[in-house]
This record gives structure tokens, C-alpha cells and sequence, in this order.
């Protein structure tokens, strides 16, 4: 079984977000990237499959040079491989296209992205890539099992979750769940040292046009003071969310 | 100019977000002198999306249909799209809907910007502001293409009732196997979901161990809220996983956001903060989540919650 996993490369969940260039830009001064949190839990599935089933782990960025420590440390985890498209991911079509014509040339039987990245929020990706290759999807995977002649799979709805019997090739959008927070690996020294000696190949982007321009970024205004009310006179906070915040 | 709208039901019967994007397509509309259009799958009363501004409602009602499945509902809303000679398609932030915008995009060759929460303006294309960066940041994006597609963010337009005439059309479609077998559908009792609460009610490691979730509950029940939980509360298995909610779990937008026990770290409030009103309960006054919310109590949920549920009981009974 091969398998891809889409790495989008974003801001550590700590990070203040500012922006730069008249506001069109992020910051990325003094930032620290992180590995997607929703791709981590589908990387560590991945692994999971490699070391039960037997698969090979690829990964996948489409983005700039910076992004090749996140790669490494996909590979010091356990990836096998990694493919990075050298364009700037400021359109998710774009990147979208670009791991599609990838996986057109290269036949995986599996493909996991996340179900959103947690920088621009898109949550798009996915799905796009399932419509430009015509692969099954399920997005919002919480639970994947393939063996031999089956494909099992579960997928958070609203309210609930949904059992799903499904054939490779695939694609997920997966989150938490796939596997548990406690499994999520950290890179030993040894696997630190194999990354150093695994591909990392770099590819030329196709020609595509983007869908979208971002006209600019804005921070929202900050907040006024929190209203205390005594917990002697909780009263008061009903009233207060029933005349003034008319939120009961 | 035409606009169509996906109104998703649950049973048949309208979600709320349908009526709210209706509202949104209804405004935009009248201000382009176009029309709305919707398109929804077994609706039991399709001519109840007229109150709020739709024109034409079109309720594809195959029983193949029952179940949602991406490929089959896209291909249904993409070919409807194209016989309406529409060029606006309006989606909600649902699971499903979500599900379908980024396989529309490309069936649709469409710009798609999601998490929006404005208008469109037409002085420059097409533009929109959407949250970005998990709430941390508004984003104002232009989208190039001839075809759009807004994925409208929950509770940031409200509904606005409008009635019109509207038209009534049954369709059936012609429709391929479904690629992915649905074979069973495990939903949690008959709780408000935290997708579709006005209200929720969130509880962190403050309270201590599971066994106190009643208070939670309870209080969630008075109010006909959800219930949802910080990351640790999930992590620890005090709470199954889909009540996790924050910037690596689970968006809230809902109009009440009440945090009982929360200490409200950066990645917490990033995914709560486009609540309309947060309320926090927490002993420490300087927890950040004091920072972030627009009501507070200093105090101990064991003593402050109980006797908020017993007030509110007694206001629900007043008021009702
Ligand atoms: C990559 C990453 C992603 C993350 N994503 C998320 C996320 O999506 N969502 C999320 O929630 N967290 C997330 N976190 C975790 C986050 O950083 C915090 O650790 C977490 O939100 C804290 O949860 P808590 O407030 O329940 O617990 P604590 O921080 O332990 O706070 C407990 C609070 O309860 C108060 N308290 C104690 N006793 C009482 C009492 N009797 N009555 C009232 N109050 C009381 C305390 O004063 C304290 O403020 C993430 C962390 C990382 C590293
Ligand atoms: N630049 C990128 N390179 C590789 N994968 C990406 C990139 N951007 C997004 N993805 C994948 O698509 C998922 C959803 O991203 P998005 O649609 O941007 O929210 C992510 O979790 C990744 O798996």
C-alpha cells in the first residue's frame, strides 16, 4: 500500500498573529512552524499502517524552502519520503492542483490531508483533490482500518458519527481521533539522523491561476472589560444575559 | 446574477442555518435585482424557505437521496447550479456542507471562500471578509473567478424573515451508486448538537473528574444548550473526543458561550472567540479567559452553577 500525506506547514498554536507589507501579509518573523495538528494525527496513522500493513509513507508540501525543516521532521517521525512543490500556497486550488497532478503521476492507494489547516482555515484541500483525481472521500475521518479486501471508516457528523464502507484508492480529511493524542510521535535522535539521509525531492509547479487574492488581513478590535458579577447575586447575571446580551 | 443556496434539512424538516443563509441570499439579491434559488433533498416543507425570501425552491426528493453522500449531492447541486444559470453558490459551515464546498469548487470552477462573515461588496469582483487564523484575524478576499462560492459562517447573519411568492419544483435526478456505503449512523441521544446550539455550555479541568459533569449537564439542560469540554477534559477521557472544541478541535460560533472551570489558553479561545457573548466561571481571577469574556463570576463552580441552574429555573418559569 503507498500512501501520501499532505503536510501544510503553519504557525505553532501559541503563535500572536501579525501581519506585514500594508497588512496583505503574515509575519512569519520570530515564528515557529509546526506540522498541521490535523495532519500529525494522519501522519501518525500513516506510520501505523507502515508498521502493521507494511506501507510506504510519502509527504507532501506544496510551499517554499522554509517549509523543508517541517518536511524533515515528517521524515524523522517515520515518512519515508518527501515531494515538495516549490510555490508560495497562497491559493488552495493552486496547491490543491499541484498534489493532484503528483499523485496522477504517481498512483497512491491512500491520501490523507487534514480536515482544515489551522492558519488560513481553509478546509478545502481535501475535497478539491478528491474532484481534480476523481478519488472516494471522506472528510472529517475519525477512524480508518484497511485490510486486505476492506476499507472501514468513520466520519464525525454533526452530532454523532457516521460508519462508512469504502474502497481505495482514497482520500481523508482526518482530525483527532485517528489516532489518540497519546500516540502522537516525537522524533527520537536516531530517526532525527535517518531524516538527514531520506529524499527530499523538489518540484516545479504547473501553471495554474489563482482563484482568490487576499485584499488584506485585519486584527479584531480589543476587547472591553469583562462585567464581574458576585457569585452571591448570580441573579444578576441572568438579567444581565436576558436585557443586556438578550442571549436567554 | 443568480443565486443558489444548499437549505440542508435534518429529517426533512430545515436546519436552522438554511433559513439564516436564505436571509443572506435574500439580501444580496434584492440588492443586485436578482433572485434566490434553493436546492434541498427531501424537504417535508420546502414552501417554508418562501418566508424568508426564496424564490424558486427546488427539493430533489429520490429516496436514494435520504442518505447525504458527497459525490451524489455534488453532482446534483453542481448540475442545478448550471440549469439555474446561477453563479453564486451559498453554503453553511455545517459538517456537510463543508464536505461538499471544496468538491463544488472544482466541479463548479469556482472561487470558494469559507468562514465568511459579511456581505459580499461588488465595487472590485467579488469581495468578502471571512475569519482566519482560528478567529485570531479577519481576512478580506477578492475571488477572481466568474463563478463564487461563500461558505457562510454560523450566526453572523442572523435571520430575517421576508416573505415572497415562490415556486415549488419536484425534481428527480438521475443517480449513479454511491462510492461510500453508509453502514451505520451512531448519533449522541437526543442532544442539541454543539454545531447547531445557540447556546453551550463548556466545562475544563476545573471541575475535577467526570463525575462532576452532571453540573454541566444540568445547567445545559435548563438552557437547551450543548455541552462541550476544553482539550485536557477530552484528552483525559472525562469527555468523548467530539465534545472538544477550540482551535485543534471543534469551531464554536454560537450566540452563548458559557466556560465553567476553563482557564482559557490562546489555543481555547481562538476556536470559542466568534461567540457572540462569553460568559467565564473560574476561581482565579486572573485566568485569561477573564480577558476574553463579556460576563464573569470569580467563584467556585461547585458553590456558583448550582445555584445558577436553580436561577434559572425559576427565571424559565417566570418567562415561559
Ligand atoms: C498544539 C496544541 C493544541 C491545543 N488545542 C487546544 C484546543 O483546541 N482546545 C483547548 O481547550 N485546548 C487546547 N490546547 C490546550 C491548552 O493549551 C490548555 O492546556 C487547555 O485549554 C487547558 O484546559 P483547561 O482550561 O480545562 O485546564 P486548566 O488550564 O488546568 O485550567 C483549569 C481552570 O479551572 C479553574 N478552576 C479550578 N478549580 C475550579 C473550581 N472549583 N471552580 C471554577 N474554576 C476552577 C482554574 O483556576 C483554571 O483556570 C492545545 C494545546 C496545544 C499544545
Ligand atoms: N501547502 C500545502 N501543502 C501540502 N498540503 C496542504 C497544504 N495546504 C493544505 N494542505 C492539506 O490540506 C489540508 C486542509 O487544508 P486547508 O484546505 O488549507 O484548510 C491540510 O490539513 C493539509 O493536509
Amino acid at each position: 500500500m503507498k500512501i501520501l500525506v499532505c503536510i501544510s506547514h503553519v504557525p505553532d498554536t501559541t503563535s500572536k498573529i501579525n501581519f506585514t507589507e500594508n497588512n496583505s501579509k503574515f509575519d512569519k518573523n520570530g515564528v515557529q512552524f509546526i506540522i498541521n495538528p490535523n495532519d500529525e494525527f494522519g501522519l501518525t496513522r500513516a506510520i501505523w499502517f507502515k508498521e502493521k500493513n507494511n506501507a510506504s509513507v510519502d509527504v507532501i508540501n506544496v510551499g517554499l524552502q522554509e517549509t523543508e525543516p517541517t518536511l524533515r521532521k515528517a521524515l524523522a517521525i517515520g515518512a519515508d519520503k518527501a515531494i515538495r512543490i516549490n510555490i508560495e500556497p497562497t491559493d488552495s486550488s493552486v496547491v490543491a492542483k499541484s498534489i493532484s497532478d503528483y499523485i496522477s503521476d504517481n498512483n497512491y492507494d491512500l491520501i490523507i490531508a487534514g480536515r482544515e489547516s489551522i492558519d488560513y482555515n481553509g478546509g478545502m484541500v481535501p475535497g478539491m483533490i478528491s474532484a481534480l483525481t476523481k478519488i472516494n472521500f471522506i472528510d472529517k475521518c475519525i477512524d480508518l482500518n484497511i485490510s486486505e479486501n476492506s476499507v472501514l471508516a468513520s466520519r464525525e457528523i454533526d452530532g454523532g458519527m457516521e460508519n462508512i464502507s469504502t474502497s481505495l484508492p482514497l482520500i481523508i480529511g482526518g482530525q483527532k481521533g485517528l489516532v489518540e493524542e497519546n500516540d502522537l510521535k516525537i522524533p527520537n535522535m536516531r530517526g532525527i539522523m535517518m531524516a538527514r539521509k531520506k529524499e527530499l525531492l523538489v518540484l516545479d509547479p504547473g501553471d495554474y491561476t489563482d482563484t482568490l487574492k487576499t485584499d488584506n488581513f485585519e486584527k479584531p478590535e480589543p476587547k472591553g472589560e469583562v462585567t464581574l458579577v458576585s457569585p452571591d447575586e448570580v441573579e444578576k447575571l441572568i438579567e444581565l444575559l436576558n436585557n443586556e446580551a438578550k442571549a436567554i | 446574477m443568480g443565486i443558489l443556496i444548499f437549505a440542508e434539512t435534518y429529517k426533512g424538516e430545515f436546519k436552522k442555518d438554511s433559513y439564516e443563509l436564505a436571509s443572506y441570499a435574500y439580501e444580496i439579491a434584492s440588492e443586485k435585482g436578482s433572485s434566490v434559488t434553493a436546492i434541498c433533498f427531501n424537504a417535508v416543507n420546502p414552501e417554508s424557505l418562501s418566508n424568508y425570501g426564496v424564490n424558486k425552491i427546488i427539493n430533489c426528493s429520490n429516496e436514494e437521496l435520504k442518505d447525504f453522500d458527497v459525490t451524489i449531492y455534488s453532482d446534483c447541486i453542481s448540475e442545478t447550479f448550471a440549469l439555474e444559470n446561477s453563479n453564486i453558490l451559498i453554503l453553511s459551515s455545517s459538517s456537510n456542507s463543508k464536505y461538499l464546498g471544496g468538491v463544488l469548487a472544482i466541479k463548479l470552477n469556482a472561487g470558494y471562500a469559507t468562514n465568511v462573515i459579511s456581505k459580499p461588496s461588488f465595487s472590485n469582483g467579488l469581495s468578502l471578509r471571512r475569519n482566519t487564523f482560528t478567529n485570531k484575524a479577519f481576512e478580506n478576499v477578492n475571488i477572481l473567478t466568474e463563478n463564487s462560492i461563500i461558505g457562510l459562517s454560523k450566526n453572523s447573519f442572523g435571520l430575517k424573515e421576508k416573505n415572497v411568492k415562490s415556486e415549488i419544483e419536484d425534481k428527480k435526478f438521475d443517480i449513479g451508486s454511491a462510492a461510500n456505503k453508509v453502514t451505520s449512523i451512531e448519533k449522541m441521544s437526543s442532544k442539541v448538537t454543539i454545531a447547531d446550539a445557540d447556546i453551550v455550555v463548556s466545562g475544563g479541568r476545573g471541575l475535577k473528574g467526570p463525575e462532576n459533569w452532571n453540573l454541566i449537564e444540568d445547567l445545559a439542560e435548563v438552557l437547551g444548550a450543548a455541552t462541550a469540554c476544553s482539550k485536557p477534559v477530552s484528552d483525559l477521557g472525562w469527555r468523548p473526543h467530539s465534545e472538544h472544541v477550540g482551535q485543534t478541535g471543534k469551531p464554536v460560533s454560537s450566540n452563548l458561550y458559557i466556560a465553567i472551570g476553563i482557564s482559557g489558553a490562546i489555543q481555547h479561545l481562538a476556536g470559542v472567540n466568534s461567540s457572540k457573548t462569553k460568559v467565564v466561571i473560574n476561581t482565579d481571577p486572573d485566568a485569561p479567559f477573564f480577558k476574553a469574556a463579556d460576563y464573569g463570576i470569580v467563584g467556585d463552580a461547585f458553590d456558583v452553577v448550582p445555584k445558577l441552574i436553580q436561577k434559572l429555573k425559576d427565571f424559565k418559569s417566570t418567562n415561559n
